[in-house]
């Protein structure tokens, strides 16, 4: 079965799923998700679905149920680059995803993620490291 | 006047993946529009996971189709599952008996221009829709 890779930048877990998925490898990620946020301590997720040419109910569960996860494991989730003809058929679908936080690109969905920890506790002004790791 | 059609068995996950990939195909083939691609595909992911799901797997048969006036597509997916008793229900915005959203029969009815159900307890299920260019 293939594996969605996950990758570790600063302080984000990003995402980018490039297959079309079956549901097993979508379940997989959302464990692989869940355990990756425990063992880096990370305080945020990007989820890339630029690639994605459809999303549908299973795979739309599955992005609400890891951000849900993600918040319990105090990280905040944000799906970027979903396509227009996607979001139109979300919505017909009856789809609205509540609780999740989009942005229209990776840039995006990291200066959201950043804008919170801006208003929360005051940061070092140290720069992060950036590192990046595949699992 | 009808092409033939081309079938898939629907017996596995990644057996869904495949109908979702040769909807794809035959949908930018039939020249429907990019957010008629992408809800022809969505609503056929969602059928025939649930023929795999609650069917306990069955076939897909997908055709180029045409009238007078323009060209289409049409899918069936059939299986000989428990069938569903009270179509009503199921078709209900948020019915599920398998913990899902319940969006899967109801939504694909919203994204397709014709919908059509056969079904029988014990019998088995049969889907059939129509996606036409505009
Ligand atoms: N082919 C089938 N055979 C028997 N029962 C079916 C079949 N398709 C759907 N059903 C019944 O109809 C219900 C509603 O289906 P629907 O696809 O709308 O929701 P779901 O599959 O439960 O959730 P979702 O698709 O949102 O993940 C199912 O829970 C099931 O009980
Ligand atoms: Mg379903």
């Amino acid at each position: 079965m293939e594996r969605v890779p996950v990758l570790k930048i600063g302080d984000i877990l990003l995402v980018s799923i490039q297959i079309d998925m079956e549901d097993q490898v979508a379940l997989q990620l959302q464990e692989d998700l869940a355990e990756r946020i425990v063992a880096t301590g990370v305080h945020g997720v990007i989820i890339d679905i630029s690639a994605l040419d459809i999303v549908d109910s299973f795979v739309g569960r599955t992005l609400a149920t890891i951000a849900s996860v993600s918040r319990v494991l105090d990280a905040e989730t944000v799906v970027v680059g979903m396509r227009p003809a996607v979001a139109i058929t979300l919505v017909e679908l009856g789809l609205s995803l509540p609780g999740i936080r989009t942005a229209l690109n990776v840039e995006l969905g990291i200066a959201m993620l950043g804008s919170r920890e801006d208003d929360g506790e005051p940061e070092d002004d140290e720069p992060d490291p950036v590192v990046v790791t595949e699992s | 006047m009808n092409d033939e059609s081309q079938r898939l068995p629907v017996v596995t996950d990644q057996d869904v993946v495949r109908v979702r990939q040769l909807v794809r195909t035959v949908a930018v083939a039939v020249k429907l529009s990019l957010v008629d691609q992408t809800k022809l595909v969505t609503a056929a992911s969602e059928l025939a996971r649930n023929t795999l799901v609650y069917g306990g797997g069955g076939e897909v048969e997908v055709t180029r189709v045409h009238n007078e006036r323009r060209g289409g597509i049409r899918i069936v997916f059939a299986d000989r599952g428990p069938g569903i008793a009270d179509l009503d229900l199921a078709l209900t915005d948020g019915y599920t008996t398998g913990g899902g959203l319940g969006l899967g029969l109801s939504g694909a009815r919203r994204l397709v221009d014709e919908f059509d159900i056969d079904t029988e307890p014990g019998k088995g299920t049969t889907i059939t829709i129509v996606k036409w260019c505009r």
